[in-house]
């Protein structure tokens, strides 16, 4: 008997609970390849597509469009053409009849995050997967760990994955010391000591692509490859309007036009979004950090650090990756390929690439690293 | 870091991080300690339901038992605010603020405007609201309209324990009169609440969701009705968008135009009553500024004008709920 796979409800982030389905992007009956995206589903936070893992057909949509099902919920059915519609009800059935929606009680189920002190100050971050050559995502300026959300899970299949907030980010301490990059980069490498990490994969996105560079010139031993996403770091130019309109925003009227230039689809800066950043910009501590940080690094509308060379001087593996459209750092950044360094840049896409396009960016990056 | 704590609990933490950071900050209020100057437990109470207790040992000579006088302790407390200290009085419950509205409208809120602006008064009054409570018709009215009209007066009616929190940090930090409403049937409302301090801006509406069909501005406990009413609505296919102004004044009013401009059609949600409400307010500044968006007449759902009634069945009957709620979305949805 041919294998019948399930396509379920995804959990995007820790605080996905259910999830909305926009629309299928295949009709039933349509041949898919791994990869494919079938459908989009939408949470409170951001859209995105579920992609196939397997090939075979599409034989059942389980969920109508606008149906809110809890994670995990069974949404539709791939299998080979010719296994029969019978199987599928008894798979279809089998599955409704064990399935138990999580409850708002189940918090302490997968993986959480953690704090630690690292030189005095709290870091937040989360670990998921075991082995393999670890990883760490480091994002970029006024992002936080869940920046990450469509990629941490995925790419810790064959390896531990850690995301942490930066200092004054997330629910890290707010205190940024000088607000340098290299305050910045201090914290990944205290956290990379904490966690017994001689060496990592660095993935960083924007600001934490700079961090990333200063790692690889500060402590070249310790850094396995770098993967830089519409990085910092790579030439002068930045969009200053954007940081300087980002620090002074107060209000959800004033930040959701900002924020919409991080993304290619303005649409997925959800109501959500922008409240969980204005969340975040009301804490003590956080106007100061930013602004610090914002200080140092980007100092009249110029980034302070072009480490260019460190790539160079790293001698490993280097994988660029680039929205076509970035509207904060321009893609006529990305560095010449060749040797050991890949680039890709995706048009049409916005700076949070690793967001809007995700499949696409894990994609890229288990291809680097295979 | 976020971690779920209740209404009445972010309250007491706002007060306590406000105090920590500025000594000027004292409580005062009915039994806000409970039992000091008398023997036995000197934290007895923490105000009637709890509220602010703990917070008389964590600062000492801070919190402050008054007479069961409320004309005398807030006269007090906003003398003490043109004096340099920002106190934040507890008036146990909003029906017993008849006996000071001298001290509150007369004095407190004229005084920046009459000294030439040169006069601060930063005292918050603390008070209870709302029906639901089985309180009786003393104990259950939703009066913040009754502020909303003085000018002087910021008023201040968080709907979940997030906005309770960052609500009253500004309030303590606010150089005028603060009248912050506290619904005591949302004391033990459970949500997400950072650890860290913060402050959320006054005039600034919150949006819990977002629709093109019909929109919702609704207040306090009411919020949380609204959001339900939404969601049974959406189930229909009808898309709400739900607006928590926050604070009645000063007003988020392009929140609300803006919505309207998009729906075209408008509930507004209020358990006060009728005549002379938010609801009326809100209602009329539609009717004047986005008229020519809408479809539909407006919908007010609202207590009706009556006292708040003593018997269960009567007093469930008067609090306005989700199912009202809903079927006033349909009307404006359906309306031609």
């Amino acid at each position: 008997m041919s294998a019948i796979h399930t396509l379920t409800m995804p959990k995007w982030g820790l605080s996905m609970k259910e999830g909305k389905v926009n629309g299928w992007l295949k009709d039933v009956g349509s041949e898919i390849a791994v990869g494919d995206e079938i459908v989009e589903v939408e949470s409170e936070k951001i859209a995105g597509a579920v992609e196939a893992s397997v090939t075979g057909v599409l034989r059942r949509q389980l969920a109508g469009v606008e149906d809110v099902l809890p994670v995990g919920s069974l949404i539709g059915i791939v299998a080979d053409a010719d296994v029969s519609d019978a199987e599928i009800d008894a798979a279809v059935e089998a599955f409704n009849a064990s399935f138990v929606p999580p409850s708002d009680d189940d918090e302490d189920e997968g993986p959480a995050t953690q704090t630690i002190d690292i030189g005095g100050r709290r870091i937040r971050y989360l670990k998921r997967g075991d082995g393999g050559e670890p990883m760490m995502l480091i994002h970029g300026f006024g992002g936080d760990l869940n920046n990450w959300l469509f990629n941490h899970e995925v790419l810790a299949g064959d390896r531990s994955v850690y995301a942490l907030d930066l200092p004054g980010h997330g629910e890290s301490a707010k205190d940024v010391g000088d607000g340098s990059l290299a305050t910045l980069a201090d914290a990944v490498l205290g956290l990379m000591d904490s966690q017994g990490l001689d060496t990592v994969h660095l993935v960083g996105h924007s600001m934490g692509g700079a961090v990333s560079l200063l790692i690889a010139d500060r402590a070249p031993e310790r850094v396995n490859s770098l993967t830089l996403i519409a990085s910092a770091g790579l030439g002068e130019e930045i969009n200053g309007d954007y940081l300087d309109g980002f620090v002074a925003a107060k209000d959800r009227r004033a930040l959701k036009p900002l924020l919409t230039q991080l993304f290619s689809d303005e649409s997925l800066v959800t109501r959500q979004l922008v409240d969980d950043m204005l969340k975040y910009k009301r804490l003590e501590g956080v106007d100061a950090a930013l602004a610090s940080i914002a200080r140092a690094a980007f100092k009249d509308g110029k980034q302070q650090s072009v480490l260019r060379g460190a790539i160079e001087r790293l001698g490993k593996p280097v994988l660029v990756i680039w929205g076509g459209n970035d509207r904060i750092i321009p893609s006529s950044h990305v560095p010449a390929s060749g040797g050991l360094v890949q680039t890709q840049v995706l048009a049409d896409q916005g700076h949070m690439v690793q967001m809007e396009a995700g499949n696409e960016v894990n994609r890229l990056i288990e291809r680097f690293l295979s | 870091m976020a971690r779920k704590i209740t209404y009445q609990q972010a309250i007491n933490e706002a007060l306590d991080q406000e105090m920590s950071r500025d000594p000027s900050v004292i409580v005062m209020g009915e039994d806000n300690a409970g039992g000091a100057g008398s023997p036995g437990e000197e934290d007895a109470w923490g105000g009637v339901l709890g509220v602010t207790k703990g917070l008389f040992h964590k600062h000492p000579g801070r919190v402050l038992d008054t007479p069961i006088s409320e004309s005398g302790f807030i006269g007090a407390a906003i003398g003490a605010a043109c004096n340099g200290m920002r106190p934040v009085a507890e008036l146990m419950f909003v029906d017993f603020m008849g006996v000071c509205f001298d001290q509150i409208f007369n004095q407190a809120a004229k005084f920046k405007y009459m000294f030439g602006g040169k006069a601060e008064t930063p005292v918050v009054i603390r008070t209870m609201y709302g029906a639901g409570f089985r309180a009786a018709a003393q104990h259950s009215q939703c009066l913040y309209s009754l502020f909303t009209h003085i000018p002087g007066l910021k008023v201040v009616v968080p709907s979940n324990p997030y906005d309770a929190k960052g609500l009253l940090i500004q309030s303590i930090r606010d150089n005028d009169p603060v009248i912050f409403m506290e619904h005591k049937v949302l004391y033990t409302m459970e949500g997400d609440v950072p650890e860290e301090s913060y402050a959320i801006p006054f005039g600034e509406a919150s949006l819990l969701r977002e629709g093109d069909d019909v929109t919702i501005v609704a207040f306090g406990r009411m919020v949380n009705f609204a959001s339900e009413a939404a969601a049974a609505a959406q189930k229909k296919g009808v898309h709400c968008e739900v607006i928590d102004p926050r604070t009645t004044s000063p007003l988020d009013e392009d929140t609300i135009l803006e919505s309207v401009e998009k729906t075209g059609r408008l509930v507004v949600v209020d358990e006060s009553n009728p005549r002379c409400s938010m609801a009326s307010d809100i209602a009329g500044l539609v009717a004047r500024k986005a008229f020519g968006a809408l479809k539909a007449p407006i919908e007010q759902v609202t207590a009706p004008h009556t006292p708040v009634p003593f018997s269960d069945a009567l007093e469930d009957i008067y609090v306005p709920s989700a199912a009202d709620i809903e079927a006033a979305i349909m009307r404006v949805k359906e309306y031609r």
